[in-house]
């Protein structure tokens, strides 16, 4: 199909063409026809966000928790920079958006015009890529060449900025099935005899363990079926990093938890001691290792990925498999039924037996108490009463993300949206609002810090304009809980600057903004609570007030390996588990 | 095992690209970015109806190191292909440089012996200055350069290094 239209218009056109049913944005000058061309149609329903950087995030949340990519509309200059983090953020975690925006006429491009910054030289390290479209003729083709670049191989945003001279001039449209892309042919397929090899090997383990990432839920729901029968199929035991929650059930005899720096002691253990491990779409990150020269020393390592630089990037492995992770798991299962393969019973009991000692130390234990609300005990509460629930749960960032990782239990993949590589904080409630959106009829969880929640705070307003009943959880410790925590372990006890001054009265402000506010201090008013909250089809903050010098464990110290985590129950000096070389990680 | 400990190599990469704006600039920000080294860098236009252009970087780093950039920059949106010339081929290496050196007498008749004897190429000269144009490997430039020194060397220009596989295959 190829038709005569205006910039804006194509620009709508190729989102239909793409299927896209929701774009997050805020207009500006630079945007303005193709907000025009918005107006003058309604196949695509515009989320209007209070802050650009919220936009990417919902816009991550929607895609997480959907498998679509997420589209974002921003004006140039001011609306590019707030959509930055965002960018960086979707790009750490391998997240699919298109992020259009505006720019400058091109005969201003460099003057130094109102609103005008270099978006593609700004966002080029964030992006996975990015173009400036100076010719009408080639917008069509980058519209939908920035589609298949976000979603194919290892996903990422990209941007596509557009001169508003552009957004005005004629030309001719081009539909998507004409456009194929000339370098970027990712490899999907993993190579025979290195799948062969890979049976062979882990049908030739005693200590085996899967470690798996992200990259089983970016590859699709077919993934997760795929580790799951290969799990069963195996009889290997199962953990995860923080953004492949999901993958696994939780409720699943062969699961062990997370791992990593908060992972749980039979997690970390099982990796440090395993002699086969498969890492299926991970990338060794260094809060997975600890440290590097101690990461599981006695172990042969096979890598799935789709990305060829996440090989030999942190840990050399022993064998590298590029391909997509559905994919190679589903080679590996048919190799593994077909040559009717099986790992020595008795090795594999003795190894399941040693697993039950670690779990038996029982890691993630916590002290209640009568009158304070522990955050763990909040988090448990919470998954009790919506486990049965379509739940999907959001985070922000710091130690309430960990406990939330820790206690609430997910068995199926995209319900889990959290800002893993970067760590932003002001993440969740946008994310929430993006989950809301793919999924209208569900229950969108925002489990936040009091701290994290004031950096997208705004977002309230875009939920009460969409009816978004999205629900924010604060844990509420009137501090910034990790930072209190790291400055109490590491920084003997000096609380600088960590502490929640002159906090917000959350309950009026959700009544501000239109929504509910529900705040709960004592243990057993909180099941009530938790049940009001959910009851009500509208946004809610929730303030749940909870112990101020809760820390989170257990812990791998930087710097320490994942045989030496503190636990919660241990009454040691922690300044001196942790080296000076230790102190120098983050 | 210390990673630290591991040796660095120097090796030589060539890349082709999609010659568009802002495609050298990806490439020098994925080194600056992550801390990669660039010994040099070469960049021109090769074929024009193809808009390709190609890159040879030489780069320094323990093996890991190297597989690192090769895929990293593989990559790349807008690149074609990466080959280590270091070690998946043998390849030619070369580099142009004009070196202006200054002066008169016997230290002038000794630069142009010199020259000669390096077989560069006079192509430029005032009755007190002679511009060079020398061509081969990095080192023998290197060790012309050196020898200029005493001689009155004003100022050296280089390409950086470009570099082909030998026989008939194209990377």
């Amino acid at each position: 199909m190829s038709k005569e239209m205006t910039g804006a218009e194509m620009v709508i056109q190729a989102l239909k063409d793409q299927g896209v049913d929701h774009l997050f944005g805020y207009p500006g000058g630079a945007v303005l026809p193709i907000y025009d061309a918005l107006f003058q149609q309604n196949h695509i329903e515009h989320i209007l966000v209070r802050h650009e950087q919220a936009a990417l995030h919902s816009a991550e949340g929607y895609a997480r928790s959907s498998g679509k990519v997420g589209v974002v509309l921003v004006t140039s200059g001011p609306g590019a920079t707030n959509a930055v983090t965002g960018l960086a953020d979707a790009l750490m975690d391998s997240i699919p958006l298109v992020c259009i925006s505006g720019q400058v006429a091109t005969h201003l491009i460099g003057n130094d015009a109102f609103q005008e910054c270099d978006t593609v030289g700004i966002t080029r390290p964030c992006t996975k890529h990015n173009y400036l479209v100076r010719d009408i003729n080639d917008l069509a083709r980058i519209l939908h060449e920035a589609f298949y670049v976000a979603q194919n191989g290892r996903p990422g945003p990209v941007v596509v900025d557009i001169p508003k001279d552009v957004q005005f001039a004629k030309g001719t449209y081009v539909g998507r099935e004409n456009i194929e892309h000339k370098t970027y042919k990712p490899k999907l397929v993993g190579d025979n005899d290195k799948i062969q090899q890979a049976v062979e090997m882990i049908s030739a383990a005693k200590r085996p363990i899967f470690y798996t990432g992200g990259g089983v839920i970016n590859s699709g729901p077919a993934a997760s079926r795929a580790l799951r029968e290969l799990a069963r199929l195996t009889g290997v035991p199962v953990t995860s990093t923080l953004m492949g929650l999901g993958a696994f059930p939780a409720a699943n005899s062969q699961w062990l938890g997370m791992l990593g720096m908060h992972g749980t002691y039979e997690a970390n253990m099982t990796m440090h001691d395993c002699d086969v491990m498969v890492c299926i779409g991970a990338r060794f990150d260094d809060r997975i290792t600890g440290r590097l020269d101690a990461f599981s020393p006695g172990s042969k390592k096979i890598h799935i990925d789709i990305d060829p630089s996440s090989i030999n990037k942190n840990v050399k492995v022993d064998l590298p498999i590029i391909g997509d992770c559905t994919k190679v798991l589903e080679a590996l299962i048919t190799t593994w039924k077909s040559q009717d393969r099986h790992i020595d019973r008795d090795a594999l009991d003795a190894w399941w037996a040693q697993i039950g000692r670690w779990r038996a130390r029982n890691s993630l234990a916590y002290r209640q108490v009568a009158d304070v609300i522990k955050p763990q005990q909040a988090i448990e509460r919470l998954y009790a009463a919506t486990k049965d629930r379509d739940v999907y749960i959001s985070t922000e960032v710091g130690q309430h993300q960990m406990w939330a990782a820790q206690f609430f239990r997910f068995e199926e993949p995209n319900r889990w949206m959290t800002s893993g590589g970067l760590g932003t904080m002001g993440y969740g409630l946008p994310a929430a609002i993006g989950a809301q959106i793919a999924h209208p009829d569900a229950l969108c969880i925002d489990i936040a810090g009091e701290a994290s929640i004031q950096m997208n705070i705004q977002e309230m307003a875009t939920a009460i304009q969409f009816n978004l009943p999205v629900k924010v959880f604060i844990l509420n410790n009137r501090y910034m809980g990790m930072v209190r925590q790291w400055q109490e372990l590491l920084h003997g006890g000096r609380y600088s600057h960590s502490y929640s001054e002159a906090l917000p009265d959350f309950v009026k402000l959700s009544e501000a903004y239109g929504g509910v506010g529900i705040r709960c201090e004592k243990p057993g008013d909180l099941d009530a609570a938790i049940q009001e909250m959910i009851n009500v089809k509208r946004p809610v903050i929730f303030d749940c007030i909870v112990d101020q010098q809760e820390n989170c464990f257990p812990m791998i110290p930087s710097g320490r390996a994942h045989n030496e985590m503190i636990l919660g129950d241990m009454a040691i000096d922690l300044d001196a588990a942790i080296s000076d070389e230790g102190k120098m990680l983050v | 095992m210390s990673l630290a400990q591991e040796k660095t190599e120097r090796h030589t990469l060539s890349v082709l690209v999609d010659n568009e704006p802002g495609v050298l600039a990806r490439v020098i920000g994925l080194f600056s970015g992550r801390g990669y080294n660039i010994d040099s860098l070469t960049v021109s236009e090769v074929s024009q109806e193809g808009h390709l252009s190609r890159i040879t970087i030489v780069t320094t780093g323990t093996p890991m190191v190297i597989e690192q950039i090769r895929n990293q920059l593989d990559r790349l949106v807008p690149v074609h292909r990466v080959r280590d010339l270091t070690v998946e081929a043998i390849s030619l290496e070369r580099e142009l440089a004009m070196v202006k050196v200054r002066g008169t007498g016997e230290a002038r008749s000794e630069a142009l012996r010199l020259g000669e004897a390096f077989r560069a190429r006079v192509i430029d000269a005032t009755t007190e200055s002679f511009v060079f144009e020398i061509t081969g490997k990095s080192d023998k430039i290197d060790q012309f350069a050196l020898l200029m020194q005493p001689l009155g060397l004003v100022e050296v220009s280089r390409t950086g290094t470009v570099a082909i596989s030998r026989g008939p295959e194209a990377m």
